[in-house]
């Protein structure tokens, strides 16, 4: 950000954008010294330590397991090496596992986390905006969302076996409700946080209710929706492998569990690795998505 | 059903006089606002008459807890009533409208619009066909039309206050009410936007209703002070401001500005010290 003058006339921002050109040129090697500096100012800077420090942590623990495996000092039935794992990685990504490769395990995975998430985000977050903003609605559906939150997941999911079958109906129903609560009581949580002067505003400038929620709840509760989602999809990611546990053919939580039967060790490690990096990119694409609807936020000069 | 009508009816008779030349006619008439019940009920506002004529600018001064934002958050439709009624140009307040702006203290401009959108969205929702151009004219207005593609974390207390009388402004209304719009910045900067205030002012010759404890600045705005005073809220005394205008801040050292501000300070001193002894009975 620029200087910000307090006066009505902005000549000060001005000035500043022509002293540019009132700076010598810079040779090769003072740009050199320039960069080394910055380099060294970088890996001083907090965060790139806190970066550079979990890289060695993350390294120090492949170094044990390779330690661990390579003296014979673990079973390599029940704890193989990252040469196995990753040669497990290469055949079931080439040649598959169980009639289905790497990638449709992951894809038939992703489907059904993407579908029992997302719909939970379409009901969640409308019913959470509307429990927000009027007590009455809240009244109603609270009882039945405190009740079922804390329930095990998989308490549940023999009661959906029951109604839905032990298709792709109760595996997404299942998800779904694990999702859900989370998304309802962050989007009732971020819309009672709004600042009331913004409502107050855009009142007195004439707004009905539902452009109050269109142009203030919507936006206002965004970025707290945003963390709900990430905590939720964290929530829908444990009960995967349960979901897939149960007459399923395809999908990495059922891979996992398939390969567990066999005593293929290094399949279950290998599967655990591609659903946590899996993890790591949705809410990292969560992430993304929110910054790119939500410009404003992390943009304060201050 | 009829009652419906009727306030719909009035209600496009008020919006429609927002462009008419004599408007903004405030009536504050015998005014009471409470809150709670029996034992625990707290007057805010006691029983106020006020007549505010169009154009007019008035400052109501008074220590803080003196209920002057809750009687200018009556006018603006925020708060209800408990007696009497408000009304503008003879037609009943019952809610916030576009007829009436309102510029808060700080931190009301919204955070995920942009300072054009902000400024847009009061035209955009009273279905103005050129609320971009509308727009841009107020932005042009307070100086800013550099920053049109900020959003308000990114700019200076002073420059979010201007937004906000823009966006107050832009849906051209009969009455501007202001809630200490001045208060959290520094001296310096509230010099300068008391006096760019006045400037747009002049422009619009809308009815002015600014609240705040600062008697300079109500000195320095005002063409009348109300004063108010706590325990329980009136208004305590209307003082004509004598200065002449356009005004400029070297003005505070004439004769006529020190006489009203001592008057003022004097009657203020006077109803503190009233509530005090009220307090230590």
């Amino acid at each position: 950000m620029n200087s910000v003058t307090e006066t009505f006339d902005n000549n000060s921002a001005s000035e500043l954008a022509g002293m540019h050109n009132a700076f010598p040129k810079i040779s090769n090697n003072e740009l050199l010294a320039i960069r080394l500096v910055r380099f060294k100012q970088w890996l001083r800077q907090e965060k790139s330590t806190a970066f550079l420090t979990s890289s060695m942590s993350v390294a120090v623990m492949f170094l044990a397991w390779i330690l661990v495996t390579e003296t014979g000092l673990a079973n390599p039935l029940f704890l193989p090496g990252p040469v196995a794992v990753f040669n497990a990685f290469i055949s079931a990504a080439t040649e598959g596992y169980q009639g289905s490769t790497l990638l449709e395990h992951v894809a038939t995975s992703l489907y059904r986390i993407l579908s029992g998430f997302g719909l939970a985000c379409l009901l969640g977050i409308p019913l959470g905006i509307s429990m927000g903003m009027s007590k009455r609605v809240h009244a109603i559906f609270n009882p039945f969302i405190e009740f079922y939150r804390p329930l095990p997941p998989l308490g549940l999911y023999t009661l959906l076996v029951m109604w839905l079958g032990i298709g792709e109906e109760s595996k997404l129903a299942l998800l779904f409700l694990a999702g859900l609560p989370g998304i309802i009581i962050a989007t009732i949580q971020a819309v009672r946080d709004i600042n009331p002067t913004y409502v107050r505003a855009a009142r007195s400038l004439g707004a009905t209710r539902m452009q109050l929620i269109r142009e203030v709840y919507l936006p206002g509760a965004g970025p707290t929706i945003l963390t709900g989602m990430r905590i939720s999809l964290g929530f829908v990611y444990t009960v995967l492998v349960a979901a897939e546990i149960v007459a399923a053919t395809a999908g990495i939580g059922w891979m996992i569990w398939d390969a567990a039967k066999f005593l293929l060790s290094d399949i279950v490690i290998m599967g655990l690795i591609v659903l946590g990096i899996t993890g790591i990119l949705l809410d990292l694409v969560m992430r993304l998505i929110g910054r790119a609807l939500m410009p404003w936020t992390g943009r304060s000069h201050s | 059903m009829k009652t419906d009508e009727k306030a719909a009816q009035d209600k496009k008779v008020r919006l429609e006089n927002r462009f008419s030349a004599n408007r903004g006619h405030i009536s504050v008439n015998q005014v009471l606002i409470s809150y709670g019940e029996n034992s625990d009920r707290n007057v805010a506002v006691e029983e106020t008459s006020v007549e505010i004529k169009p154009q007019e600018f008035v400052c109501l001064l008074g220590p803080s807890g003196c209920g002057k934002s809750t009687l200018l958050n009556a006018i603006a439709g925020f708060v209800q009533p408990t007696q009497g009624r408000v009304s503008i140009d003879d037609i009943l307040v019952d809610g916030p409208g576009p007829d009436r702006g309102m510029v808060f203290q700080q931190y009301s401009l919204l955070p995920w619009k942009t300072i054009f959108e902000n400024i847009a969205l009061g035209p955009r929702l009273s279905n103005d066909i050129e609320a971009s151009k509308t727009a841009e004219n107020f932005l042009d207005m307070v100086g800013l039309a550099k920053y049109r593609n900020h959003y308000p974390a990114e700019l200076s207390g002073g420059m979010q206050q201007r937004v906000g009388i823009a966006r107050a402004l832009a849906t051209y209304p009969s009455v501007l009410l202001m809630d200490e719009p001045f208060g959290a910045l520094d001296a310096q900067t509230r010099l300068v936007m008391q006096e760019s205030l006045l400037n747009v002012w002049s422009k619009f010759g809308t009815t002015v209703v600014f609240v705040t404890h600062d008697v300079d600045e109500a000195v320095f705005l005002a063409d009348r002070v109300l004063i108010m005073s706590a325990s329980p809220g009136r208004v305590v005394a209307d003082l004509r401001n004598p200065l002449p205008r356009p005004r400029s801040q070297n003005m505070s050292t004439r004769d006529d500005f020190n006489e009203l501000k001592q008057q003022c300070l004097g009657i203020i001193r006077e109803e503190s010290m009233r509530t005090f002894e009220l307090q230590n009975e």
